[in-house]
């Protein structure tokens, strides 16, 4: 497929890639492209320059340190998977990795992409709000933390704003965490997933149900499509939320 | 812009739009015609390579993504002529049919066994995850990575 007309840059560091970014309101942000490669490809996005992020060594790494874990914005699933410093402090996170698609994909994608994208059925953002993430933010007029609860604002909307760029993840320390998900296939789409995390008293978050992770089963109101009825996916949020929690240990 | 990339331990310069997608780079500025062209949407894996050692979908990156890399296709697996040995075993085992996906199953397999001589039939299967056979050949397809590993 030929893509439209594009610019593309490369920046090495944060600073060039802020100034990148800013050249055009119209620039987007390349992390892994597992998912805007093929939205360029059906013109569904047609950003005029692509800053791709690869070679910004800010933005990668993983450390833990008394149970809290910073993980770079471009860590990818696969660094994820393989990584002590997560596996050793929350497997879940490992385990849910290697649960996103396939080996090419996971090779390539990144959880500040699957984040940042915020639909509704990725794996991420129900797992960030019951972990209670914070996720660092940079843009031109400097840093902020913004809480998972409020990073996912809908579908496709985050609080990264244009010009802005995630750079990090904190996810502080608990007892447990539990994920659950029934998906189109073995490791596809989720239909319905929830997470669950237990740090003295145990938070859970829904995904698929609304356009951001959703924290109380009262209420919802979830899509219908080919997947699943409204009325289906209600009933497997409620057996997923058990299911998560139980994982937990809550 | 201008890129320098290694394939199949050849360097390469060349000039690319940055819309170039990096499947139609190898396949048609460097003629290197084995990796194909699926799906079109990183689903079918026909178009898988070998990226700085990553198994990837050449489709869902860009040509200019690739300067400084180094990366590996399906013409680099044999030799003078002569089958390497995953290639042989997909042979010996009739592990293709119409062939189409093959180039891609190849490098995927490649890949699992560059990072774990001795899968499991499970591990084998997770490892092909990304790769369809429409000709629904994946029996033949273990086999043959199972006989190719140690």
């Amino acid at each position: 497929m030929l893509l439209a007309a594009v610019e593309y840059a490369r920046p090495t560091s944060l600073a060039d890639a802020l100034a990148a970014l800013g050249r055009s309101e119209n620039a987007r942000a390349l992390a892994g492209g597992q998912t805007l490669i093929n939205v360029m490809k059906a013109r569904a996005a047609q950003p005029d320059l692509l800053v791709d992020l690869a070679d910004v060594a800010e933005l990668r790494g993983i450390s833990e340190s008394s149970g809290s874990l910073e993980i770079g914005a471009m860590t990818t699933y696969s660094q994820l998977m393989d990584s002590s410093d997560v596996f050793g402090t929350r497997p879940v996170l490992s385990r849910v990795a290697g649960e996103i698609a396939d080996v090419q994909v996971r090779n390539r994608g990144t959880i500040g992409g699957n984040v940042c994208l915020s639909d509704p059925t990725n794996h991420f953002p129900p797992l960030m709000v019951s972990m209670n993430a914070s996720f660092t933010i940079v843009g031109p007029s400097g840093e902020r933390t913004v809480n998972a609860g409020e990073f996912f604002q809908g579908v496709y909307i985050t609080a990264v704003e244009p010009g802005e760029l995630l750079t990090k993840i904190t996810i502080p320390p608990a007892q447990g965490d539990g994920f659950a998900a029934v998906t189109i296939g073995k490791d596809g789409t989720c239909i319905v997933n929830a997470a669950a995390t237990r740090n003295g008293e145990t938070r859970f978050a829904i995904g698929c149900v609304g356009a951001v992770p959703v924290t109380s089963l009262d209420d919802i109101d979830p899509p219908s499509d080919v997947h699943g009825s409204a009325e289906y996916r209600r009933h497997l949020a409620k057996i997923l939320v058990d299911r998560a929690i139980a994982e937990a240990g809550g | 812009m201008n890129i320098t990339v290694t394939v199949n331990g050849e360097t390469y310069e060349r000039d690319v739009d940055p819309r170039r997608l990096l499947i139609h780079f190898i396949r048609d500025d460097l003629d290197l015609t084995g990796s194909h062209v699926g799906c079109d949407t990183g689903n079918c894996g026909a178009c898988t390579i070998l990226y700085n050692g990553d198994a990837v979908k050449s489709c869902m990156l860009l040509a200019v993504q690739a300067d400084g890399a180094k990366i590996e296709t399906v013409e680099s697996l044999s030799a003078n002529g002569e089958l390497d040995g995953l290639q042989q075993a997909f042979s010996d085992h009739h592990a293709l049919q119409c062939g189409y996906c093959t180039p891609g199953m190849l490098m995927s397999a490649k890949h699992l066994l560059d990072h774990n001589a001795s899968p499991t039939e499970g591990e084998i299967r997770k490892g092909i995850q990304g790769n369809i056979c429409r000709c629904t050949g994946y029996v033949n397809i273990v086999e043959a990575i199972k006989a190719a590993s140690k």
